[in-house]
């Protein structure tokens, strides 16, 4: 009897240890809400220049679409991947947990009855909350004054998978770069991994050009192009894929496939992750008060 | 002169003796920075792999084109090296009141405060950026002239000039604000203007922002007018262009070292 009074009373604790530990990361995040303002503003300027470039681009080519795509395409693609990768990127989070065990700050949490993975994920998902909160508008703003380049509404299944697509975005984003953070346990700085990364990220994510324009880049093995390696990677689900299934480039069993492709892999990096946890604090050492 | 040239020289040799003390992260360092180089060539070449030029018309072609990422390379390498390491710095010391001893010194704070870190590993992309320069003018249709060969390290030091100018005026807006970490996003993201030839800069929208990104913050003219000297015949209208960089440059150093006076006379220390 007592031990069914305990266990919801534990999940009750359990809730607003972590109501808690979001209401204080949102608190944070708010102190400087003029810088964060302008921070989102600031984001849409580099999709100016793209939309340029690539009218540029389709005014000096006879095709009316490239690999798939039409002008309208490639302009409403980057204004959707702008909106994936305000769901995956994750800022400071990977150099900020191979900081904390650098300068020890990290051993709290060892002693606390927090845990650390959780820790983060309830600060991502203020940190989050707030850019949403301040980038609304402007991300309003912006789809509205491009609404000529996007194609009609999808029907509603598109629209889940889409919605669906950005949280497991966000999730993997999350675990991918926290897996990163954690080699902070091995190596002293990991800010040139880290960079590495970005380098591999921002190339196969999608966040540069549409991922179809690789197949034309063949790999050599058994008439593979370069788009079918990045389909299995878990790089092209933190950006391109939620926009290619807006724009209806992805459709039915490759839909469905592809959600399945990315659910693997935020199983697969959250359990990296954790083990990573598991064996880094093993092996970790602090000095000093 | 000759006393700031040898103070400048000193630290520059500092610097060097550090990053020669860090050999392997001076290396990593060299290598990053040529891999995000890398990437955005690897982007050209996709994107010319579906197109002959970049606007109908415009004469930007795939051998232009690359003397124009070149120049590009070229000029941010040395605003990079030279002027950003110190710039990034200045946020902290106007929080922590680190300015304070800037300002004591028998120096001016400006030349203090914009040159006395220097960050070779940046120099890396200026090198490939001489190579693909050279590679992309044995493959143009035409031969630059002598008078372009002249005035190419002219327009290139105004390109550095004008953006100097601009890191110039973000510093004085950190000294006023106290902290403006979206200032030096907004220097990434207002740079990435230069990043392409003006000429894709047309249509409703594109004509008015070519205007105010030539006339009021002349970001176009960093690349644009080099790149165009070098790499498309001299025109009637590339005079033009030349004149407006030099007046420009001039400008922009005049202007930031007013700015940066005002914001130099309003600070208030920060330190207890």
């Amino acid at each position: 009897m007592s031990e069914a009074v305990a266990r919801p009373a534990a999940a009750f604790q359990g809730l607003r240890t972590w109501w808690t530990m979001l209401a204080i990361s949102l608190e944070e995040r708010l102190v400087y809400r003029g810088d964060f303002a302008l921070g989102t503003l600031m984001r849409f300027l580099p999709i100016v220049t793209q939309v340029f470039l690539w009218t540029a681009v389709f005014s000096a080519t006879s095709r009316g679409e490239i690999a798939g795509y039409t002008r309208n395409d490639v302009i409403a693609y980057f204004l959707l991947t702008m909106l994936t990768r305000a769901f995956s990127s994750m800022p400071g989070l990977a150099t900020g947990i191979a900081r904390s065990v650098r300068d020890g700050s990290v051993k709290k949490f060892l002693i606390q009855p927090v845990d650390y993975v959780s820790f983060l994920l309830a600060a991502r998902v203020a940190h989050k909350l707030v850019y949403y909160a301040v980038a609304a508008l402007p991300f309003a703003l912006v789809f509205f004054l491009c609404r000529g380049f996007f194609p009609p509404l999808p029907d509603v299944p598109t629209i889940a998978a889409f919605l669906l697509s950005l949280v497991l975005s966000f999730l993997l984003g999350f675990f991918m770069e926290a897996t990163l953070g954690m080699l902070g346990f091995w190596f002293m700085e990991v800010s040139s991994i880290v960079f590495g990364y970005m380098l591999v990220q921002y190339l196969l994510s999608g966040h540069m050009f549409p991922i179809d324009l690789l197949r034309t880049v063949p790999v050599g093995i058994g008439g593979m192009t370069l788009a079918d390696v990045v389909h299995w990677l878990p790089f092209e689900y933190t950006a391109y894929f939620s926009a290619a299934i807006w724009l209806g480039k992805v459709r039915g069993t490759d839909l469905v496939a592809s959600l399945a492709i990315e659910a693997g892999w935020v199983v697969a990096m959250a359990i990296a992750c954790r083990v990573a946890w598991w064996r880094g604090t093993r092996r970790y050492s602090a000095f000093g008060g | 002169m000759g006393r700031y040239l040898a103070i400048f020289l000193t630290f520059a040799r500092a610097c060097l003796v550090r990053d020669m003390t860090f050999r392997a992260n001076f290396i990593l360092e060299c290598v990053t920075s040529l891999g995000w180089m890398s990437m955005n060539l690897a982007f050209y070449l996709l994107v010319f792999q579906y197109t002959a030029e970049i606007g109908r018309g415009s004469g930007w072609s795939k051998a232009p084109f690359f003397a124009f990422v070149a120049t590009g390379l070229i000029i941010n390498s040395i605003v990079q090296a030279f002027f950003m390491p110190s710039a990034e710095e200045l946020t902290e010391m106007v929080r922590t009141g680190g300015l304070d001893a800037v300002l004591v010194q028998p120096l001016d704070a400006q030349f203090l405060l914009s040159l006395h870190r220097v960050d070779f590993s940046s120099l890396a992309n200026g090198a490939v950026g001489v190579g693909l320069l050279a590679w992309a003018l044995s493959r143009m249709d035409h031969t630059p002239p002598v008078i372009a060969w002249l005035l190419y390290p002219l327009l290139l030091a105004c390109g550095v000039a004008i953006l100097y100018g601009l890191v110039i005026m973000l510093a004085a807006a950190t000294i006023l604000m106290g902290r403006n970490q979206s200032l030096y996003d907004f220097w990434f993201y207002l740079t990435n203007f230069s990043r392409y030839p003006a000429d894709i800069y047309s249509g409703p929208w594109g004509g008015p922002l070519r205007m105010v990104c030539t006339f009021v913050i002349p970001i176009l003219l960093v690349v644009n007018v080099p790149a165009r000297v070098i790499a498309q015949p001299l025109s009637g209208e590339s005079w033009g262009a030349v004149a407006a960089a030099v007046l420009a440059a001039g400008g922009s150093i005049v202007v930031s070292r007013w700015v940066f006076q005002r914001a130099l006379a309003r600070y208030r220390s920060a330190s207890s």
